[in-house]
């Protein structure tokens, strides 16, 4: 399902209740500066798009991306990671749905 | 954002990678290349600087698409015979990224237009298969404070260096062309057509490094490969104080031609990368 996010994600996807991800940080609930909805892209694009997103953003803000496949949610994170971001955590909020968090470098 | 969603799938490759991303894509979109020459050289690099999404070349070659060309000419078919280089180039091109725009030069590049042709360019790209034209885009380059890389190949060896305003140019290596009995004629010569692949797609390589401004380019260097042994080797070179274009107290200041080999002007032979020695491979 395809959901169109505005600049606050709905508290649902924040709920880590349900999370099966790979990391997750103690992080507190951080407001997203932006959030991208890529719950219909696969990889590659997953990050593609996520990147486009960080090139975009000042250093320290928060990106929130929403994925809809565990491939795309062990990959984002990851090349995020490689990019020199911060990845503050990664949620599972629905059995297709996972949030990631991303502070900006 | 600049990029639409077809140009995101397009150049996804390039906005993966570390220092490029959107924002280099983007670059190259925006940035202008001029080739000199649609041969063997100009034939790779045009097509992998329209692939990339540079978004403007401009391509200077006053010859025709000849049958002996298509052994290495990749930018040309066979249905191309006998058409402008520059119009079988740009067509195909056109059919790799619509993004890509071809500015058509169908003259030689000359002492009277190589300055204000330059000028109009973020980098140059010198793929010719004679002396005179490689120390014309050089000097030329110099004069205009543009950056170039320029490449030779012959047989089955080739070399190239990257030349940037305030580092060594191609006069710091080499003087002036080397004497005409020293040059092998195109009939003599031969290259294998897959060496001119090669050497291109580093002078392309080259090319987007700068447009983006990822890596170390290929200045103060000489690169030549031998494809027999497939040995490669680098050759530090440096900025000659006493250069005569471009050191302290320069006794060249005006573009100036060379007389071209005999071949290069006898009508019907088919101007080929095959025909000159290549210079650059003389450092070794």
């Amino acid at each position: 399902m395809t959901t169109a996010f505005g600049a606050n994600a709905p508290e649902a996807v924040n709920n880590r209740e349900n999370w099966g991800g790979i990391r997750m940080s103690d992080q507190k609930e951080q407001k997203a500066d932006r959030t991208v909805d890529l719950l219909s892209e696969v990889c590659p694009y997953t990050f593609v798009k996520s990147k486009l997103e960080l090139e975009q953003m000042e250093t320290g803000q928060i990106l929130q991306i929403h994925l809809g496949n565990s491939e795309s949610a062990s990959n984002v994170p990851r090349s995020v990671d490689l990019e020199g971001h911060e990845v503050l955590s990664v949620d599972q909020t629905e059995p297709s749905h996972w949030v990631v968090t991303v502070r900006r470098a | 954002m600049a990029l639409n969603d077809q140009q995101i799938y397009r150049y996804s490759r390039h906005i993966l990678l570390k220092g490029v991303g959107g924002t280099g894509q983007e670059k190259l979109l925006n940035s202008r290349v001029l080739i000199v020459g649609a041969g063997g050289l100009g034939s790779p690099v045009s097509l992998y600087l329209a692939a990339a999404g540079v978004g403007t070349i401009g391509i200077v070659d006053a010859d025709e698409v000849d049958l002996s060309n298509l052994q290495r000419q990749i930018a040309h078919g066979t249905s191309d015979i006998g058409r402008s280089k520059v119009d079988s180039a740009a067509e195909q091109i056109a059919e790799l990224n619509p993004d890509a725009t071809v500015e058509k030069h169908p003259y030689r590049l000359s002492a009277e237009n190589a300055r204000d042709l330059v000028a109009q360019y973020d980098f140059i790209v010198e793929g010719t298969d004679n002396f005179p034209t490689k120390f014309l885009v050089n000097d030329a380059c110099v004069f205009a404070s543009k950056p170039a890389s320029i490449g030779g190949i012959l047989r089955f060896e080739g070399s190239t260096m990257t030349i940037l305003p305030g580092e060594a140019c191609y006069r710091c290596v080499f003087r002036q062309p080397p004497p005409k009995d020293a040059v092998p004629t195109c009939a003599q010569a031969g290259v294998l057509g897959a060496v001119a692949g090669m050497l291109g797609t580093v002078q392309a390589t080259e090319a987007l490094k700068y447009l983006t401004g990822v890596g170390t380019l290929l200045s103060n260097r000489v690169l030549s490969f031998d494809a027999l042994s497939m040995e490669w080797r680098t050759v530090r070179v440096k900025r000659d104080h006493k250069c005569p274009v471009c050191g302290d107290n320069p006794t060249i200041t005006e573009l100036v031609e060379y007389e071209q080999p005999a071949c290069a002007i006898r009508p019907g032979e088919g101007i080929s990368q095959t025909r000159d020695e290549h210079q650059l491979s003389g450092v070794r």
